[in-house]
């Protein structure tokens, strides 16, 4: 394939090499770091950040567990504790999950509908530097945000900051004001990119890449920014209300005043609820690549796994008070938000039987991106379905703020979308570096993680039947929770073990891994049509598209698919 | 890798980045305007003490005027453009610029009553906190289209706007439409419906 690749006349050839800049030297990495507006470039930057700031709040959950493992603990002070649930989960969804979905989005979305770059270059960097310093400026609350006690103080409000916490009465001192800022900087990075990856899928296809020819990974990530176009201004909306609040003295959230502190659950979860499907969709994304290339079969149901994403995705904006059946809603209210959250079951169920459909009857080869998309499927299935139980307005009465909601949505982020993003890992490895992952290793991974994950999360189900509520930093020793909160903490311990092979074999594969080629997988999609890594430039002629699998079609002149769609 | 193919891709015709970029800027800012219009609906009727939106507001007359038919102004830049007519685009351009700017005073003069005659600030109650948030974020929305409009009126009389910046120019003239529209929303809200609303 590389031999065909012919230099067009728009490139232009490198400028010359000046001294003290040499390829490789320290200073033109960061120069090329800094500078850079190649989509893959930041892509890879998104992942690298976000994996980053995955490693930090990882380590401050394994705080909270070694706390949590034994009762009347005191590893934690109850104030860090409150730290650190609120920057793992504020650090998880901002700074980990989406800059993933992003990273993916950046680096395959131009290749996958054969383009050269995104549609804004610029402002593709401009949404990863704001991205990035709106993380590093959450964290420096940690040295920087002087509270009323100590020098250093982080929020401690929780990820959904519920009023009236975060008035100036019942947070003095500057650690809520990072968390605000911090989420409003990021929201406009985030808006940016979504912006971005929208236009640049209506706008930069190659020609015969219809919509009804995308990949459903860029159908996915189409929907993922139509969500974060519609989501994330209400968040920065939030934001700017706190701050009018706690700077200027408006009433938004005042209770004394009037203020209402259930309209800030309302605006919170009207972001919050699209946002939960924001953070699923890569999950969608990436199996429904992997999937059929590991199966050898085409995507079951084209059409119906296309309608169903947009389907979640419109349901998910009427969904969010299922958040706040506990607050005392009218009963229509209530029953609405049931029906309307029980309705995501059916999008949801299509997708996995499409799934399961593409595979049935599949010649499977169980690679590693396959092996991480099954354990994907069974433990979304088991997210989906107390999610399900959730949904039901008096079983929330019951199990609201329990540790089985903590089990429920850690099913969903790890089980579900945490496996696919070590599958989408494992799976585009070769395109970015020209490197295969090395397979004993990623089995190493598979299987620690996994245990270490279900031996974790499994116990929270109990523990939330058993009355556990999440956020307390310790228990007494006669609730009877002191087992399975041990098994919980020491199932962190297997799930490390699985990150460290994780990350072990991204670097020794990177050195030592067997070259890849163009196209190890045998797949359909036009990202592997070009070289490993692909060039600046991506494709030096534009490929011309008549199907859904257009490498199919190159491979099999004698039986392509576009004679059969 | 041959694609060989039969589609002629001269055929291929995609919308234009520009002017989708901008269309999505718009919906995400309409999101954005949705809470804080919500925020005031709530809110109506709900102060527990004065001022009330009823005292207080009088109808914008002049500021709307101004504002509203500064779309039809714009409208009339952009036919001068494709018509290719560079005097006539920079005068209508100017006159939509310089009504941007009275409605900016408008609001200004507005607000300055408000404040210190009749002592209505964001921190009074939940009226002043709605109002002013909600108001101000348009003038806010206002006051970046005005300084896109003179950016390009600038570089329209200075002979550097030319034929390939067209589009710069619709985009331009999209957001100012929806500044306007949004106006639409705050005036049947805010300066109708609120000061109906019994205390």
């Amino acid at each position: 394939m590389s031999e065909e690749i012919t230099i067009d006349a728009n490139y232009r050839s490198p400028a010359p090499v000046r001294a003290g800049d040499e390829p490789g030297s320290l200073t033109r990495v960061f120069q090329q770091l800094v500078f850079t507006v190649d989509h893959k470039k930041l892509g890879l930057m998104y992942i690298g950040a976000g994996l980053l700031f995955f490693v930090i709040a990882g380590l401050l959950a394994t705080l909270m567990r070694i706390q949590l493992a034994f009762p009347n603990n005191h590893f934690l002070p109850p104030d860090v504790f409150n730290q650190s649930f609120t920057m793992h989960g504020t650090t998880m969804v901002f700074l980990v999950g989406m800059p993933l979905a992003f990273g993916f989005a950046n680096y395959l979305v131009p290749l996958m509908i054969g383009a050269r770059d995104m549609a804004f270059p610029r402002l593709n960097a401009f949404g990863f530097w704001v991205f990035f310093f709106s993380g590093l400026f959450l964290y420096f609350s940690y040295v920087g945000a002087p509270g009323l006690y100590a020098a250093g103080s982080a929020p401690d409000v929780g990820w959904f900051a519920y009023s009236p916490l975060t008035i100036k009465a019942f947070s003095r001192g500057h650690s809520t004001d990072y968390w605000t800022l911090s989420l409003l900087l990021g929201g406009i990075g985030s808006v940016a990119t979504a912006l971005n990856i929208l236009v640049t899928v209506f706008c930069m296809r190659c020609p015969g890449m219809t919509l009804g020819r995308l990949p459903i990974f860029v159908w996915c990530m189409v929907v993922l920014a139509f969500l974060v176009i519609l989501a994330l201004p209400c968040l920065s909306a939030c934001q700017i209300m706190i701050s009018l609040d706690r700077y200027l003295g408006a009433k938004f959230f005042d209770t004394q005043a009037g203020g209402d502190a259930v309209l800030w659950q309302h605006f919170f979860w009207i972001f919050g609820h699209p946002e939960v499907y924001i953070l699923i969709m890569p999950a969608f994304a990436i199996t429904s690549e992997v999937i059929p290339v590991f199966s050898r079969k085409p995507i079951f149901g084209y059409p119906i796994m296309v309608a169903a994403v947009v389907a979640i995705a419109f349901i998910s904006l009427g969904v969010w008070a299922h958040h706040m059946f506990c607050v005392g809603m009218v009963s229509l209210a209530n029953a609405f938000f049931v029906t309307s959250t029980l309705l995501v079951s059916v999008p949801t169920g299509i997708k996995i039987f499409n799934w399961l459909a593409t595979m049935y009857g599949g010649k499977l080869r169980f690679e590693l991106p396959l092996i991480f998309c099954i354990g994907f499927l069974f433990q979304f299935l088991i997210a989906g379905l107390t999610g399900v139980m959730l949904a039901v307005a008096p079983f929330t009465w019951q199990l609201s703020d329990s540790y089985f909601v903590v089990a429920h949505f850690h099913y969903v982020l790890i089980g579900g979308l945490l496996f696919t993003i070590f599958a989408g890992f494992y799976y585009w490895y070769p395109k970015a570096f020209g490197k295969m992952p090395d397979h004993k290793l990623g089995l190493w991974h598979f299987w620690l993680f996994t245990i270490g994950f279900h031996l974790t999360f499994l116990p929270q189900h109990f523990l939330g039947f058993l009355g556990m509520p999440r956020r307390i930093y310790t228990y007494q020793d006669d609730r009877g929770w002191d087992t399975m909160n041990l098994i919980s903490t020491i199932g962190v311990a297997f799930q490390a073990a699985g990150i460290l092979f994780f990350v072990y074999n991204l670097i020794y594969s990177y050195i030592w891994g067997k070259k890849s080629g163009d196209d190890p997988w045998d797949a359909w999609t036009l990202e592997w049509a070009t070289t490993s890594p692909p060039p600046e430039y991506n494709f030096a002629k534009f490929p011309i598209v008549k199907s859904r699998r257009p490498l199919w079609d190159a491979k099999h002149p004698e039986d392509p698919d576009w004679k059969h769609e | 890798m041959n694609y060989a193919t039969t589609e002629n891709p001269a055929d291929w015709k995609l919308p234009s980045a520009r002017k989708l970029g901008i269309l999505t800027l718009i919906l995400a800012e309409s999101a954005l305007f949705t809470i804080f219009v919500v925020a005031y609906l709530f809110y109506m009727g709900k102060s527990l003490n004065g001022p009330y939106p009823h005292e207080v507001l009088e109808f914008p007359l002049l500021g709307s005027l101004a504002l509203f038919s500064s779309s039809g102004t714009i409208f009339m830049a952009e036919r001068c453009l494709h018509a290719g007519n560079k005097p006539g685009f920079s005068l209508w351009w100017g006159i939509t610029a310089a009504l941007g700017i009275y409605f900016l005073y408008f609001t200004g003069a507005e607000w300055h009553h408000l404040i210190f005659e009749k002592n209505l600030t964001l921190a009074t109650n939940t009226f002043g906190t709605t109002f002013y948030s909600l108001v101000g974020l348009h003038a806010f929305h206002v006051i970046v289209g005005v300084l896109l409009l003179l950016g390009i009126l600038i570089s329209a009389l200075r002979g550097r706007l030319h034929s390939d910046h067209t589009e710069h120019v619709e985009a331009i003239s999209y957001y100012w439409h929806f500044v306007d529209c949004i106006w639409i929303v705050v005036l049947t809200v805010v300066y109708i419906l609120s000061v109906r609303v019994p205390q």
